[in-house]
C-alpha cells in the first residue's frame, strides 16, 4: 500500500471515487434540514401555550438525535450500495478483483466519510440552535428570550449556510445567503400563520 | 547481482488515479524517472506504456503500485540489466 499520511489518504481516495462534491451536498442538505427542524420545533413552541423550557429542550433533542441517527444510517446505506456498484462495473472493465487495491479501500471508508457529514451536519446546526435554550435552563441571565434567541440563530445559521453555498458556486455569498435566509423565513411565516 | 536499471511496461488502468498521479507514485518508489505514454482511452480504462530508469529497480514494489492504484500489468516489453562486476563474481 502507498504510504500516505491518514488525510492524505482520505483526501486520495475521495479524489478517486469523485466523493468531494458528495460529501459536501450531503452536508448541506442534511444541515439545511436540521436547522429548519430546529426552526420549526422551536416556532411551534413559540405559538402554542407555553410550556417550560426542559420541555422545548426535549423536543429539540429528540429531533436532533432522530436527524443525526437516519442522517448517518441513511447515508451510509446509500453510499456503500452506490460505491459497491461502481466498485463491480470497475472490476468488469480491469477484469480483476480490486478488493485491495485504493479503490476497495475508497468503496469501504467513502461510505463512512459520506454518513459523518451527513450525520455531522443536523448535529452541529442543531446544538448551535439549541444552545440558548440550554443556557437558559443553566439559570444564566439572557439579553433576549431563549426561543427568540434560538430563532435568531437558526435564521443566521441558514444565511451562513448560504453563503457557504455561494463560496462553492463562485456566486455573491451575500444574495446566495439572502436566499437561504428567505427560505427559513418564509417557513417560519408559514408556521406562525397556521399556528394562530 | 544484477540490476535492473530501464523497464518498460506495458499497463492497463482506470481513469482515476490520474496518470500524473500514476507516475509520481511509481517515482516515489525509490527516486525513479519515471515517463508515462498512454497508447489508447477507452470508457472505463487507459492503456499505458511506462518507462522506469533507475540505477536499481525495485520491481516488485513497482509491481506493487500498480496494483495498488488499481492497474494491472499486462507485459513487461523491454529491460534493462547492469550485472555486477567481474572482481565482485569471482571473490
Amino acid at each position: 500500500m502507498i504510504r500516505l499520511n491518514a488525510l492524505r489518504q482520505l483526501r486520495f481516495l475521495l479524489r478517486i471515487s469523485h466523493s468531494h462534491g458528495i460529501v459536501r451536498r450531503y452536508f448541506v442538505v442534511n444541515g439545511f434540514d436540521g436547522a429548519l427542524t430546529m426552526l420549526g420545533i422551536i416556532l411551534g413552541f413559540w405559538v402554542s401555550d407555553p410550556a417550560p423550557l426542559r420541555v422545548v429542550i426535549a423536543a429539540c433533542v429528540g429531533a436532533m438525535v432522530a436527524l443525526t441517527v437516519s442522517g448517518i444510517s441513511s447515508a451510509f446505506i446509500s453510499e456503500s450500495a452506490e460505491r459497491q456498484r461502481d466498485l463491480a462495473a470497475l472490476e468488469t472493465a480491469m477484469a480483476r478483483d480490486l478488493d485491495d487495491s485504493a479503490h476497495g479501500r475508497a468503496a469501504r471508508w467513502v461510505p463512512w466519510v459520506v454518513a459523518i457529514a451527513n450525520g455531522s451536519a443536523p448535529l452541529l446546526l442543531a446544538l448551535l440552535i439549541i444552545a440558548p435554550l440550554w443556557l437558559a435552563e443553566t439559570g444564566l441571565p439572557l439579553p433576549l428570550s431563549p426561543l427568540l434567541l434560538s430563532v435568531l440563530v437558526a435564521l443566521a445559521l441558514m444565511f451562513l449556510l448560504g453563503v457557504y453555498l455561494g463560496r462553492i458556486a463562485g456566486v455573491s455569498v451575500w444574495r446566495s445567503g439572502l436566499r437561504t435566509l428567505l427560505v427559513a423565513l418564509v417557513t417560519a411565516g408559514l408556521i406562525l400563520l397556521l399556528g394562530d | 547481482m544484477a540490476l535492473l536499471t530501464r523497464v518498460l511496461l506495458d499497463v492497463l488502468k482506470p481513469h482515476d488515479p490520474s496518470v500524473l498521479d500514476l507516475a509520481r507514485a511509481l517515482s516515489d518508489v525509490g527516486g525513479y524517472r519515471v515517463r508515462v505514454r498512454v497508447l489508447e482511452m477507452d470508457k472505463n480504462t487507459e492503456t499505458l506504456e511506462i518507462e522506469i530508469a533507475a540505477d536499481a529497480i525495485d520491481f516488485p514494489a513497482v509491481v506493487q503500485v500498480i496494483a495498488d492504484l488499481g492497474a494491472s500489468l499486462h507485459s513487461i516489453d523491454e529491460v534493462d540489466v547492469e550485472g555486477a562486476s567481474s572482481d565482485a563474481a569471482t571473490d
